[in-house]
């Protein structure tokens, strides 16, 4: 295993690089995407309040890898080219928009009614309510949980293995079937995964603690 | 110091697990004898593709494959095992096929596997049962007419992860940007949504896509010899020996001869060997 | 829109549902698997047995912190190393509910640390013991607020089939890619398809924890 992390490391490391930069992407992306669906969700318009709905529970319940694959098959064939990278980083965004959409909701939510009207009632109208009291407590809640989504992010940006998006599954298997040494090689893909993910998700549990 | 130890015994425990892991991945290849196996079985299990057309292909209407080696797998099971040998087939890509047969998974490999010297480090090959050579595949029309106009900056190849046409290509056009697949479905997919401008394989199998999308065409003829062998694990030169009789008898027989025609009597353009 | 039509023959809708019946099939199974066995490691990992529980929540942590589709080939390329060779729908199986009760355990520990820990000490000291007040006064409470996000671990559940492709598992997308790969004409129809399907399962699921959720606080 350890020859494998040393003759393939360029391979392995542009792939860890790859991982990386597509899971932050997709999670500003997701943030900024999830955010309007959120309020798009909450809007007291009828229609607007819909399709917000709408959006959040079809990707909800709906495949990453179809979201991606949709991207990277279906839209080359009838609108534009996109590649395997930008097609895995568009589903993530998507997907897990839908997720933080429900949290900023849920956060939105959880903020006091009363503030609100007490808001109000000082003379702001409802957009400044909105955003100069309750958002900001909002995304308060909202942030501890964005480290999970994060974590989430790098295990399932895997997924760009699917569509050759460079990222660390990807070089894992190709490394895989360059050396018939499978075991090996996922042990070190897989080690080089927790390198990433296993610090954040302690890291998480200590937040977690402190804010209770 | 207790925190540290606390974070310090998960990476220890793993890293004891990787050892006992890779330790154990050493030792217990298939290490019975398959003949004996099979014969008290009767049974061979085939790992073969379902992804490629002429060779292994799925057929929706009656949820099996089908293909040349898939015929080739049955009657050599009935050669070895008798009239009443069953062949049970298991579908590999070409990425999961030699970790399937290294794991004992299937007992040999008969799935568009060209013999190289590199693989034949980790399996045995019987002789070769076909003689392939790789080519490209590209739509009609495309300016590109063989395998060196591929050779520039920027150009998009695609081609199957675990195969070795992947490993030729880079020889043949260095240049240009290799983009691996899962599977053949997935790379000829790819090709139509225009992720790259050429699927690059053995002939036979874009010969077969070639069929099911005359849109697509092969460019340029074979430039590599690619000759097919069927797999087996080390160490099981009983079952090799009987394989490698039975291709024999059968091409005797004049049975080989009609299999081959049954797949690539219609396949324009299409002749065997790869010059 | 002729494209359609032939798309949705029966053959390939008959060949769809076939997959359809293999991810709902592996679903299942997964779901109760991982649910005894990560409410079993979750409840271990809480009551803080000494050793025990350390190296439960490291192994849980490990998992977790994995991507699926390692653990997928792992468990079919990997472990047959080891001597056990399962077929590929044992495999898919198996690699979910490793993957899912190191999942479900986090849920269900987090869970129980959620109810208020005085609730506890309020009991023993009723004359309770521990196992009684955990059985008749934390699980109960916990398991109301476990059910939304082990509804939302399962939903996910039966998404991340779709993953095991990779392995040939003969489910609903693999059967989606084997169609579309033999006629591009087909590619549309077939991921509006594979949308509309997996999005009836997904939401059947989440519509049915919702009522369980109110007969529960009811």
């Amino acid at each position: 295993m350890i020859n494998i992390l040393v003759r393939y490391w360029p391979e392995l490391w542009s792939g860890l690089l790859s991982t990386l930069g597509s899971s932050l992407l997709a999670l500003v992306g997701s943030l900024i995407l999830g955010t309007l669906f959120a309020f798009m969700e909450i809007s007291s318009h009828r229609w607007v309040k819909f399709i917000g709905r709408v959006y959040v529970e079809v990707f909800r319940n709906i495949p990453l890898l179809v979201v991606t694959m949709f991207f990277y098959v279906v839209i080359p064939m009838f609108i534009a080219k996109v590649n395997g990278f930008t097609a895995g980083t568009i589903g993530l965004t998507i997907y897990t928009s839908a997720f933080i959409a429900e949290t900023v909701r849920a956060g939105i939510e959880a903020v006091d009614t009363g503030q609100m009207e007490a808001a109000r009632s000082t003379g702001l109208t409802y957009t400044q309510a909105m955003v100069q009291i309750i958002f900001p407590q909002a995304i308060k809640i909202t942030i501890p949980p964005l480290g999970n989504q994060f974590i989430n992010l790098v295990k399932n940006s895997s997924v760009l293995a699917f569509v050759a998006g460079f990222d660390l599954m990807y070089q894992g298997n190709v490394v895989a079937a360059t050396t018939f040494n499978t075991s090996d090689t996922y042990l070190a893909v897989g080690l080089m995964y927790l390198i990433l993910t296993l610090p954040l998700s302690y890291f998480m549990r200590y937040l977690e603690k402190r804010l209770a | 110091m207790k925190k540290f130890v606390r974070y310090l015994l998960p990476v220890a425990f793993l890293f004891s697990l990787v050892l006992i892991l890779s330790g154990c991945g050493k030792k217990s290849l298939s290490q019975q004898d398959v003949l004996t196996n099979d014969r008290q079985s009767n049974t061979i299990t085939w790992g073969v593709k379902a992804d490629t057309r002429l060779f292994g292909l799925m057929n929706i209407k009656t949820g099996k494959v089908q293909g040349f080696d898939i015929d080739m797998a049955r009657a050599i099971t009935k050669q070895i095992l008798g009239k009443n040998g069953k062949a049970k087939l298991v579908q590999v890509t070409s990425n999961t096929r030699i970790p399937l047969l290294k794991n004992g998974n299937v007992d040999a490999l008969i799935a568009t596997m060209t013999i190289t010297p590199d693989r034949a480090k980790v399996v045995d090959f019987s002789e070769p049962y076909f003689h392939a050579g790789q080519a490209i595949l590209v739509k009609k029309g495309s300016s590109i007419k063989n395998i060196r106009d591929l050779n520039y900056k920027g150009a998009q190849i695609l081609g199957v992860q675990g195969s070795n046409s992947v490993q030729n290509v880079r020889k043949y056009a260095p240049k240009a940007n290799i983009l691996e697949l899962s599977d053949y479905a997935q790379a000829f997919t790819a090709l139509k949504s225009g992720q790259g401008v050429a699927l690059t394989t053995d002939n036979g199998i874009l010969y077969g896509m070639s069929v099911e999308d005359p849109n697509y065409v092969v460019a340029g003829g074979a430039f590599t010899k690619e000759p097919y062998g069927i797999a087996v694990n080390k160490g099981q030169k009983p079952f090799l020996r009987k394989v490698n009789a039975a291709v024999k008898q059968m091409k005797k027989t004049g049975e080989y001869q009609k299999i081959v025609n049954k797949w690539f009597g219609n396949v324009q353009g299409f002749e065997e060997g790869g010059n | 829109m002729h494209n359609f039509i032939q798309a949705y023959s029966w053959l390939n809708i008959r060949y769809l549902l076939e997959g359809l019946w293999v991810t709902v099939e592996v679903s299942v199974l997964s779901i109760i698997f991982s649910f005894i066995i990560g409410g079993l490691l979750g409840i271990l990992r809480y009551v803080k047995i000494k050793y025990v529980s350390a190296i439960i929540g490291f192994v849980i942590d490990i998992i977790r912190n994995l991507p699926l589709l390692l653990i997928l080939f792992f468990t079919y390329f990997g472990l047959p190393n080891l001597g056990f060779k399962p077929e590929v729908i044992p495999a898919a199986i198996l690699a979910m509910t490793v993957f899912e009760s190191a999942m479900v355990a986090e849920i269900i520990r987090s869970g129980i640390v959620a109810v208020d820990a005085g609730q506890m000490e309020a009991a023993r000291s009723n004359g309770m013991t521990y196992v009684q007040a955990m059985w008749h006064i934390i699980l109960p409470q916990a398991i109301r607020k476990m059910i939304p996000p082990l509804v939302s671990q399962f939903v996910s559940l039966i998404k991340d089939t779709s993953l095991a492709t990779i392995i040939m598992l003969p489910e609903l997308m693999y059967h989606a890619q084997i169609i579309y790969g033999q006629n591009s004409n087909y590619v549309l129809p077939m991921f509006l398809a594979l949308a509309v399907l997996y999005f009836i399962v997904c939401y059947a699921l989440s519509l049915l924890s919702r009522v369980l959720e109110k007969r529960l606080s009811a």
